[in-house]
């Protein structure tokens, strides 16, 4: 028989009992489905974790004070191991081959309010004009403030989109004025929209020049983080070196297993988020194959069912001269062809389920999942059938032509 | 009808076609053990219409597996169109059922949910012939019994004679060595029953070797040759009037 006829007659014995088939075949596409589309959605949070960190720009090195080392035995006084304002300028004039720019930040959470409305604790970023120039904290409208304005401590700042329409719901906030905890500031920009990566709002955010938000609010003691950025994606590790070895010489820290802050790399971040994502995307194939292996047990079966009710057909088959193998065949194509339909179907329930938004995670169909689903849910057919064709297969002829 | 299409015609063989010697058949073992067949010796030549009979538990059942090569012999020899089969495994014996012998049942064994043609085409299915040559030589074994025009027709949508008509075609379509039938009238009225048979005597003359396992005299006395079984030995053995007259 060609491999047409062997699909055709295996199709008409399913038909056979079309309401059992379906409901084993929904088992099976059920299964099919949702391997590819809960791996579909692990690989699309991987993705979003991917260019979440990606936007913050894979040419930084965030620094970090870590919390201070209380009565260590330090030859320094406490107050040099701090990093201040000071300490960033000498860092980024330090000449250091790949590092093109040192950010410092400070921040605080603060009252922020317009005439009519406040809002209560918005976070209030002071740093420098590069600050812009990182990532995608770009200005969208107005202008940012300059290195004049840090010189200055002008009272200019430039607000996030979410604060911008909270605090001026009817007209636009560029030149009104706020006022942040009593001090009133100008606003001279609007950030453009920053997409979230965690569970703050970056759209929620007032930044202002370093040397006012210190002369305002936080003092001259420690910046809260540096940005640093390298000359290029590939030397931020050389940057990082440069930086820690600086760092640690300005801050006269002799024993680097006590520096006084850390050094994120934005790659290495990327590397420990994928990670992450991938063994997500594990679990919820893992979870999904077992949901597969379910339908699976389903053909198994079935199938028994199938060649019990059809022992005498068997022995029919086998007295007008087929052989164990053509037995075999012939329950084993019908399993494989009920599985190849499940996974068929499976496969189109996943595509059209990846047009939606799962749980906030738009999926993002793995290019071999479809493949690799329907081959397995083939070899399951094949697999689950086996003991049931077996079975059949191994008939003898008299016993099962007295069947009734 | 004719029975005398080139194609369904039987292979000659020297000698008898099917030749038993001391062929016993033994179920079970020690105390349980069931001797159904207990030395039977026989010898069918080329073209003759044997009727087996005998009253249940006698072996007939017993001898119609052994003769259509379903069951294999405790001991003694069987040949069958020149070949030992008792010895052969089980996929050589499906091979000899598929090529040497054409069955046919009390309840006629169509396969459901499969056209008359389909039925008929199974055979050749598992003898490997292509599909065109297929369909050709069932369509004319179909129409060898008349029932050329019902070819699409499903079993269920056949009487009782049309469906043992469908069963013959699919038993000659192969040109086999044996025709075996098992009660073949078992399951049909009388105006079926003599529509069969008189099929039978057609195949008779047109030089078939038949088999009939049959309880009834009026099937018996269509053959040539009558044996009697009883407690899995040959009772008796004579041919019929109608041998005489031919």
């Amino acid at each position: 028989m060609s491999f047409i006829e062997i699909l055709l007659s295996a199709f008409k014995g399913l038909t056979a009992n079309k309401l059992r088939s379906a409901l084993t075949l929904l088992g099976v596409m059920i299964g099919v489905a949702s391997v590819i589309l809960l791996l579909a959605v692990g690989n699309g949070s991987a993705q979003q974790v991917d260019s979440a960190i990606s936007k913050l720009g894979t040419n930084t090195l965030t620094v970090r004070p870590t919390a201070a080392q209380g009565g260590s035995s330090s030859s320094g006084s406490s107050s040099t191991k701090v990093i201040t304002r000071d300490v960033a300028n000498q860092l980024g004039s330090a000449g250091l081959g790949h590092v093109s720019a040192v950010i410092p930040q400070v921040t605080s959470s603060l009252n922020v309010a317009s005439s009519t409305i406040s809002e209560t604790a918005i976070s209030v970023i002071g740093t420098t004009p590069g600050y812009f120039s990182v990532g995608t904290n770009t200005v969208g409208s107005g202008a940012a403030f300059t290195q004049a304005d840090v010189t200055s401590s002008a009272k200019v700042a430039v607000i996030g989109q979410t604060i911008a329409t909270e605090l001026f719901p009817r007209s636009s906030a560029l030149g009104q004025s706020i006022s942040v905890s009593g001090t009133t500031f100008t606003v001279s920009g609007i950030l453009s929209q920053q997409s979230s990566t965690g569970f703050t709002d970056p759209n929620s955010v007032v930044i202002a020049p370093i040397s006012r938000v210190q002369d305002s609010f936080t003092g001259y003691g420690a910046v809260s983080t540096l940005t640093v950025l390298a000359k290029s994606s590939a030397g931020v590790t050389a940057a990082q070196g440069e930086v820690t070895i600086m760092l640690n010489q300005l801050l006269g820290v002799t024993d680097p297993t006590t520096e006084p802050f850390t050094i994120v790399n934005q790659s290495s971040l990327l590397a420990t988020a994928a990670t992450s994502a991938a063994s997500f995307t594990v679990l919820l194939g893992a979870v999904a194959a077992i949901s597969l292996l379910v339908g699976g047990i389903g053909v198994t079966n079935v199938m028994l069912v199938t060649v019990t009710e059809r022992t005498r057909e068997i022995g029919i088959r086998k007295a007008l001269g087929a052989t164990r193998g053509a037995i075999l065949g012939q329950f084993l194509a019908e399993a494989a062809t009920l599985t190849l339909l499940g996974g068929v179907l499976g496969v189109a329930v996943a595509l059209i389920g990846a047009q939606f938004q799962i749980n906030g995670t738009q999926p993002v169909i793995l290019g071999y999942s479809i493949p690799l689903a329907l081959g397995v849910s083939v070899a399951i057919g094949v697999f689950f059938g086996v003991y049931p064709a077996g079975r059949a297969a191994a008939m003898r002829p008299i016993q099962a032509l007295r069947a009734v | 009808m004719t029975f005398l299409d080139s194609d369904t015609r039987p292979r000659t063989a020297d000698g008898p076609v099917l030749k038993l010697s001391n062929v016993h058949q033994v179920y079970g073992t020690g105390d349980a053990a069931v001797h159904a067949l207990r030395g039977i010796d026989l010898e069918v030549a080329q073209g003759d219409y044997v009727a087996i009979m005998g009253p249940s538990g006698s072996g007939k059942s017993t001898m119609m597996n052994v003769l259509g090569c379903l069951d294999v012999a405790s001991s003694g020899t069987y040949t069958l169109a020149g070949n030992d089969v008792s010895t052969l495994d089980e996929n050589a014996l499906a091979r000899i059922r598929n090529e040497q012998v054409g069955f046919i049942f009390q309840s006629f064994n169509l396969v459901p949910r499969m056209s008359a043609i389909a039925n008929v085409e199974l055979p050749l299915v598992y003898g490997r012939v292509g599909k065109a040559e297929r369909r050709r030589r069932a369509q004319e074994a179909l129409e060898m019994v008349g029932l050329g025009d019902r070819s699409e027709h499903q079993p269920q949508e056949l009487s009782g004679g049309q469906q043992q008509r469908v069963a013959i075609a699919r038993a000659l379509v192969t040109s086999p060595t044996l025709v075996l039938a098992d009660e073949p009238t078992g399951n049909l009225d009388s105006t079926s029953t003599d529509e069969i048979l008189g099929m039978f005597d057609l195949l008779a003359e047109d030089g078939r070797t038949i088999v009939v396992i049959t309880h009834e005299d009026h099937v018996a006395e269509q053959a040539h040759r009558v044996l009697t079984i009883s407690d899995g030995l040959i009772v008796t053995d004579r041919t019929t009037a109608r041998k005489a007259r031919r």
